[in-house]
């Protein structure tokens, strides 16, 4: 068994031919809990799409190791709250990768439905349709979605928008959970101090990364500061780069950007 | 009291076969019909249907061309444009940025364009209104057992592709990151779409046919909170609408077609009135409130 769960190789994301994620190589090893840390436009949950596959990368690859089943948590969902279904509904989606399009939902299936609503502190919340759920309470039924899905490899993207502090918790509580059952999690986060006490492992991200691996070290001031002056925009006149100019590796190249390849933690 | 009743309701089904065979044909097509037109609602694409239902006329009107008003050229050529149509603005809207709307709004016009040109270069005025308002009280057994046929596909399809049909409504993005049928679906769907509307179309006509899909829908929508209680409900309210509308056709002699649809109409607005979600419910009930 690897220990590997992800690996990036050269891995360009992006929309209208503009990187928003720029020569990304390293590897998640599998079992870490990883918060990606960037400001606004750096290209986190432009990853999380990359990793999941529903956005195509534009150069490179993500290799997910063999069998490895992801479940996923976007920022912006595209939930439709206004159909009629119920929370028990909404969750019993997360049934999918065991039953598929067929397979009956059994009575195990309805049951761990229910555990899953319990988990989340949503217990007796079955029957509520979910145009009458709060902001934090339809967060919480997506993390029970999330639960449900039983994945190996774990993407939650800003999944503490808009939830009170003592839900947080919670959700912290559950991801802690789903960190000692050895599995994979990558979270992106905006509260630093919060990643500081619950992630031991920190990317951060200004189109590349800025630096990448244990939290304490990430999150120094100077990375801190290098994420910082990172520059939002896209350039429209931007030159073009040329795939002869990364292919050997770390040399610096015309856009002026450092790249740090393999700089991610390596697979122990 | 009762032969009153019986000569209301039952006779003239009773005794005369071309109302037998509506009844039946408009019955059948409401078990379809109805469901889509849940779906069609609930994934905003309501107008969509009407827009289908006017990409269907150059088919038909090739058909009508061809060979006349016979109903299988007719159909089958209906079918062809209608699904060119569907696949083409299904296609623009997932692979461009233009929204769905857009395009079916595009598509639909040039195809209801050709369409009236074709019939015109043809036929009369009477054969163009014979293809947009249909004929209830004239199936024959070819269009019945058409009409049965489309039915059985579509419930078929429906019941194999649920799960994933409301997911694909409900979240479309979490569909997409643990399956490919996102896209499949989406185009199935449509080609149930037309399907229906298709039979519908020799019933009643091009033009009249969504009603049958949609307003059943939209009524339902206001009794129910989940997804298969307004099918049901819908189906429910399509019959109810087609006896009626065919029996109001029969006693005031009007044209079944606008007749069937101006009933589901009727249940339409007194759902919006009286239904559990409805106006006068929503005013007055919901001034007690609980104490959490």
């Amino acid at each position: 068994m690897t220990k590997t769960c992800l690996t990036f190789r050269d891995l360009t994301l992006g929309y209208n031919s503009h990187p928003a994620i720029h020569h990304l190589d390293g590897t998640i090893r599998r079992g870490s809990l990883t918060a990606v840390v960037g400001a606004n436009g750096s290209g986190k949950s432009t990853l999380m799409k990359g990793i999941v596959g529903v956005l195509k990368p534009m150069a490179g690859t993500v290799v997910r190791a063999p069998g490895v089943r992801a479940a996923y948590l976007p920022q912006q969902s595209e939930l439709d709250r206004s159909f009629p279904a119920r929370v028990v509904d909404l969750v019993s989606l997360g049934l999918w990768p065991r039953r598929g399009l067929l397979g009956r939902h059994t009575r195990e299936d309805r049951d761990s439905v229910s555990q899953a609503l319990m988990a989340v502190g949503l217990g007796g919340f079955e029957k509520r349709p979910i145009d009458t759920l709060s902001g934090g309470q339809l967060q919480r039924t997506l993390f029970a979605r999330v639960l449900l899905q039983d994945a190996d490899l774990i993407l939650l993207d800003e999944p503490f928008n808009a939830v009170d502090t003592k839900t947080v918790g919670d959700l912290i509580t559950l991801i802690k959970r789903w960190h000692g059952e050895e599995r994979t999690i990558m979270v992106v986060v905006h509260d630093l101090d919060l990643v500081r006490h619950n992630f031991p492992e920190t990317l951060l991200l200004a189109r590349q990364p800025i630096a990448w691996g244990e939290t304490k070290e990430t999150l120094r001031p100077e990375n801190l500061l290098r994420a910082r002056r990172f520059h939002e925009a896209w350039e429209e006149n931007a030159p073009w780069c040329e795939p002869d100019n990364h292919e050997h590796g770390d040399h610096p190249h015309d856009h002026g950007h450092d790249h740090h390849h393999g700089s991610g933690p390596r697979a122990a | 009291m009762m032969d009153a009743l019986y000569g209301l309701f039952i006779a003239p089904f009773a005794d005369f076969a071309f109302m037998q065979r509506a009844l039946l044909g408009s019955l059948i097509l409401s078990l379809g019909a109805c469901p889509v037109g849940v779906f069609l609602m609930l994934r905003r694409m309501s107008l969509s249907g009407d827009a289908m239902a006017h990409a269907i006329l150059p088919g038909a009107a090739a058909g009508f061309l061809f060979y006349g008003l016979e109903i299988l050229p007719m159909t089958i050529g209906g079918l062809i444009a209608g699904i060119i149509v569907a696949l083409g603005a299904g296609a623009v809207s997932r692979f461009t940025i233009q929204r769905e709307d857009a395009s079916m709004a595009a598509f639909y016009l040039i195809s209801l364009a050709i369409g009236v040109l074709m019939v015109s270069i043809r036929g009369s005025s009477v054969d163009l209104m014979h293809v947009l308002f249909g004929t209830v009280l004239a199936l024959n057994n070819e269009a019945l057992t058409l009409i049965g046929g489309i039915v059985l596909v579509t419930l078929v399809s429906l019941a194999i592709f649920w799960r994933a049909l409301v997911a694909e409504c409900l979240d479309p993005l979490f569909l997409r990151s643990v399956s490919r049928l996102g896209s499949p679906v989406h185009f199935i769907f449509l080609g149930l779409v037309v399907l229906n509307l298709v039979g519908g179309f020799q019933a009643l006509g091009t033009l009249l046919s969504v009603g049958l899909m949609m307003l059943p829908a939209a009524a339902a929508r206001f009794w129910t909170m989940r997804v298969e209680p307004m099918c049901l409900l819908a189906v429910l309210i399509g019959f109810a609408s087609c006896v009626a509308g065919l029996l109001l056709s029969y006693h005031v002699s009007l044209p079944s077609g606008p007749a069937i649809i101006l009933s589901a109409g009727v249940v339409y607005f007194a759902s919006i009135l009286f239904g559990t979600r409805g106006i006068l419910r929503a005013r007055i009930i919901h001034h007690r409130h609980r104490t959490a």
